[in-house]
Parts: structure tokens; sequence; C-alpha cells
């Protein structure tokens, strides 16, 4: 397990990576309540078995996009502090996609947060799922 | 009127196209004209509708016009989380 090698807020790893340390990263006296969202690999999508899949980013753009949404849940939400990471490359069934953990002094702010962040990233960071199923074949997912 | 631009792909344009970016001129009014042109080219399957676009990593408008030296993409729908 490797921990993200940018020093963003919002982070892209090629390879798993530990959550405890990032949710040790959000310690912090003044927070009351921490909200996190794990987005795994699930084995069937729209009818079909899954087998595999792979993330592919425009990986400087997708950066910057997550680091906007970070900062407008900052500017809409009172929390102390937002984080996302979301793997890329090749991952099983089973793994863990994405992660968001937002820190707050009251738990409200941390739960809408959370959901904000993870409803934002799923809209606009420039991410793009390829899976692989088990009748054969693999598609790029373009919902919409 | 002519821009040097990069334009970049991902996701099922890039299987497409079978690159990741190509360099060129062009005499496109605007980005909209700039992917219609493309999509003609290589036969994406996506309509401009249903794509937005990019200009040096940040959402731009599909009238801007194509400005020289920059690097575009155009984005397909997103799948991440």
């Amino acid at each position: 397990m490797d921990a993200p090698t940018l020093a963003g807020r919002f982070r892209l790893s090629e390879t798993p990576f530990d959550v405890a340390s990032l949710r040790a990263e959000l310690l912090d006296g003044r927070v009351g309540g921490y909200a996190s969202f794990e987005g795994w690999v699930r084995d069937h999508n729209d009818g079909r078995t899954v087998i595999g899949l792979r993330y592919e980013a425009y990986e400087t753009m997708a950066l910057a996009e997550g680091e906007r949404i970070l900062e407008d849940a900052r500017t809409r939400f009172a929390i102390q502090d937002a984080r996302c990471v979301h793997r890329t490359g090749e991952l099983a069934i089973g793994e863990l996609a994405v992660w968001v953990g937002v820190t707050a002094a009251h738990r409200d702010a941390a739960f809408a947060a959370c959901r904000f962040v993870i409803d934002e990233v799923k809209a606009r960071v420039p991410i793009w799922k390829h899976e692989r199923y088990a009748e054969g074949g693999a598609d790029w997912l373009h919902p919409g | 009127m002519t821009a040097r631009v990069t334009v970049l792909y991902f996701a099922s344009l890039r299987d497409v196209t079978d690159m990741a970016s190509e360099t060129f001129d062009t005499a496109a009014p605007d980005l909209r004209v700039l992917y219609i042109e493309l999509r003609a080219r290589h036969g994406f399957a996506l309509p401009v509708e249903r794509l937005r676009v990019a200009v040096d990593g940040a959402f731009a408008r599909w009238d801007d016009a194509p400005r020289d030296g920059s690097e575009i993409a155009f984005i397909p729908p997103v799948s991440g989380g």
C-alpha cells in the first residue's frame, strides 16, 4: 500500500492506497465529526458481470478540477477540511476506487460536504472507467 | 487565420484515434467546428452535444476560438467514482 505521492488535497493514485494514513492527516483538535465515503469496484453493472476495470484520467485537469471541488466544498459548508483520492490504472473487484474524507466541528456539515464532493467528482472530474465483462468484451462508460 | 493546437484524446476517443494527442494547424472558427471536423476525420461516435471541451486544463466554451499554442481536450461523459 503506497501513500499517494502528490501533496494536494485531491490526489490520484496508480496503486492501492492506505485510508488510515489519509484519515490521520485530518486529525485536528477543532474537529468534532469526520465523514468519509469509499467507492469500491462492483462485480456487476447494467446487467453484466464485471471482472475488472481500468480508470484513465486526464491527469493535470483532474487534479485541478478536483482541487476546485474541494475548495467549493470549503466555501459552501462549515467544514474544517476535505480530501479525496481517486485510483487510476487496473483495479480488481472489491478494490477501493475512490475515497473522500471530510472533517467539521459538527456532523451535519461533514455528511453534506462528503456527499457534495463525491457527487461533483463523479460529475466533472475527467476520469473514465473501462469495464471488462465475464461474457467477453469491454466498454468505456460514458453515461448520459 | 490559423492556430497551431495540440488536441488530447481520452477514453473512447483515444481508442478510435489510437494516439494520445496530435498537433496541427486549424482554421476552425471555434471549438465546436474543430470537433465536428475531427469527428468526420476520425469517425468518433460521440456527437458534440455529449461532450465538454477543455482548454489548457480547464473547461471552456464551445464558441471559443482555438488559440495558438493551446492544448485542447474533448471530454467524453466522465465516469469516475
